[in-house]
């Protein structure tokens, strides 16, 4: 059940705007590796390079799932869900004028997943009962900590095997913070999920990675194998915790 | 249960259309009641890409009138008075498949743009339509073409009760074929679509293919519903065929109806086609597209959602389904 995602020397932008410089990262079978850097740095452009949204010039993109090495370059973003990744993306993305039960349905929509639709949504309100007391209301009309969960229990109906999962904290109360975060280890936990999350809360992210990358200007600047490793280091220090 | 309910409907209703002629003996009302149809395939058939994917053509008439155009490209490939009557069984699979052609093509050429400029877009491609049809003399050119139906009618008595029954059926079967679409996963990738599109491609849901989806069944059913006109008409000319009624109604009736459900264009086609044809023979037949103006102005303000959005917002259910 090794599910593994490796990114290797990635350039990658838009147009004419270069963002990623050799990126590198890999993310082991079941770790949570967090991808720690403040806005502009090119997290998300990273996110989406790996979910085919943004095409690198340079470097590879692969994937092992089940002990099937596949590789991501060119493929479409349908081809990658496919393939067992989603994506929790920056700012939800909802569709907030359909109802919460149609937005989950559409996080189920790579044929895999449609099978399993009913027992994916029961998990789904499981995990979260608020979304199944809210079910049948409008998507836009929850709140920014439900929008949230819906966002992550869309992803998780396409039943992945690895998650990206982009600023879950962006428009968050502190206290939901630490809640979704939570809520994110849990749920890695129950469905053995391989995790890459882009964060700029630093203290909430470091709870609940096993490893991290900083990223500044599209470039990995430091590699932490441990989160101590993190905490530790001096361009942390300087750059997220105050010196 | 509900499938029941609808198709029960649908046996009830293809019952009705073919018991309508033997009853109804005035063909006027035949006519009137064709015109009413027809405007319910065009209002659904726009449906499908303007309600489920929010894609708004305006170039509906330009469809319509290649579905007609193919049925008089067939037409003139006989000589005078020797167009066996079964030809309309191909006139009106080739108007479909030409149209949907066409829209498939459109799909690939326009569906990268978005919002508002994929709406010209389609304008421009009804006046490109026109402009070669007008240009086109085997069809009859600037000048039009006199069609006259065959002497002998398949299956029933008169052209008026054929088309009418024609009409009828191809109402059903395009009703049938939206609420299909509407509840499979083809129309919940179009509500995405329509409600965010990037969030529906993060979500790994195919946009291109389900757009090119979209225009392709759309076109053909506005084909579909154009290739019997040239034998209700008799005489068709480009101006009449892209006319901007189709275009104007073809989106008024989905939006006054309700536009995310199959029920809404019928509605609004049923709503708006009688209350056109009423005023036709009551007060002016220019009086047509003053009455679909003043109520869709009256619709956007007051009803957004249309009949069908009131008719949740009254009956406290908000999401039937």
């Amino acid at each position: 059940m090794a599910n593994k995602l490796v990114i290797e020397g990635v350039d990658a932008g838009y147009g004419a705007v270069s963002v990623l410089h050799n990126v590198s990262v890999t993310v082991e079978p079941g770790e949570t590796v967090a991808l720690l850097g403040t806005n502009g740095n090119g997290k998300s452009t990273l996110i989406k390079a790996v979910m085919g949204l943004v095409r690198p010039s340079k470097g590879a993109i692969w994937i092992e799932v089940d002990g099937q090495c596949t590789d991501l370059i060119g493929k479409t973003t349908e081809e990658i869900v496919n393939l067992g990744i989603a994506m929790v993306p920056e700012g939800r993305r909802l569709f907030p004028k359909l109802t919460v039960e149609e937005n989950l349905f559409l996080g189920a929509f790579r044929p895999a997943a449609r099978a399993a639709l009913a027992s994916n949504i029961e998990m789904a309100y499981t995990a979260f009962p608020r979304l199944k007391e809210r079910r049948s209301q409008l998507a836009g009309s929850m709140s920014g900590g439900e929008q949230q969960m819906l966002a992550i229990a869309r992803a998780l109906m396409s039943a992945p095997r690895i998650l990206l999962v982009d600023e879950p904290s962006v428009g968050l109360a502190p206290i939901l913070v630490s809640r979704v975060i939570q809520q994110i280890k849990e749920l890695k936990a129950q469905n053995n999920l391989t995790v890459l999350m882009a964060e700029q809360n630093f203290n909430q992210a470091i709870k609940i990675a096993d490893r991290g990358y900083i990223i500044v200007h599209g470039e990995i600047v430091f590699e932490g194998k441990s989160a101590a490793a993190l905490r530790e280091n001096d361009m942390v220090k300087t750059y997220y915790l105050g010196g | 249960m509900k499938i029941s309910v609808f198709w029960i409907g649908v046996a009830v209703a293809l019952v009705v259309a073919l018991l309508t002629p033997h009853v109804v003996t005035n063909e006027f009302y035949l006519r009137t009641a064709y015109t009413v149809l027809q405007f319910v395939v065009l209002a659904t058939a726009w449906n499908i890409l303007g309600g489920y994917g929010g894609y708004v053509n305006f170039g509906s008439a330009g469809f319509f009138a290649i579905g007609a155009y193919s049925a008089v490209f067939i037409y003139k490939l006989f000589p005078l008075f020797q167009v066996p009557d079964y030809m309309i069984f191909v006139m009106l699979p080739l108007g479909g498949v030409v149209a949907a052609v066409i829209g498939l093509g459109t799909g690939y050429l326009t569906l990268r743009l978005r919002g508002v400029y994929f709406s010209i877009a389609t304008l421009a491609l009804a006046v490109v339509l026109q402009t070669l049809v007008t240009n086109w003399h085997f069809v009859g050119g600037a000048r039009g073409a006199s069609i006259l139906p065959p002497q002998t009618v398949p299956i029933f008595s008169t052209w008026g009760e054929f088309l009418f029954v024609l009409m009828a059926i191809l109402a059903i079967a395009s009703l049938a074929v939206a609420r299909y679409i509407e509840r499979s996963w083809i129309g919940r990738g179009l509500a995405a679509i329509r409600d965010n599109e990037e969030a529906a491609e993060c979500m790994g849901v195919p946009t291109l293919k389900l757009k090119l989806i979209g225009c392709t069944v759309s076109g053909f059913l506005f084909g579909v519903a154009g290739a019997p006109l040239p034998y209700y008409v008799n005489y068709i000319e480009p101006v009449s065929a892209f006319n901007l009624v189709y275009a104007v109604n073809a989106l008024a009736m989905p939006m006054i109806g309700g536009a995310t459900t199959w029920i809404g264009p019928l509605l609004g086609a049923v709503v708006l086609g009688t209350a056109q044809e009423v005023a036709r023979v009551t007060i002016s037949s220019e009086m047509n597209l003053l009455i679909v103006g003043v109520l869709l102005v009256f619709f956007v303000i007051a009803a957004p959602d249309g009949f069908v959005g009131l008719a949740r917002k009254y009956l406290g259910n908000r999401k039937s389904r």
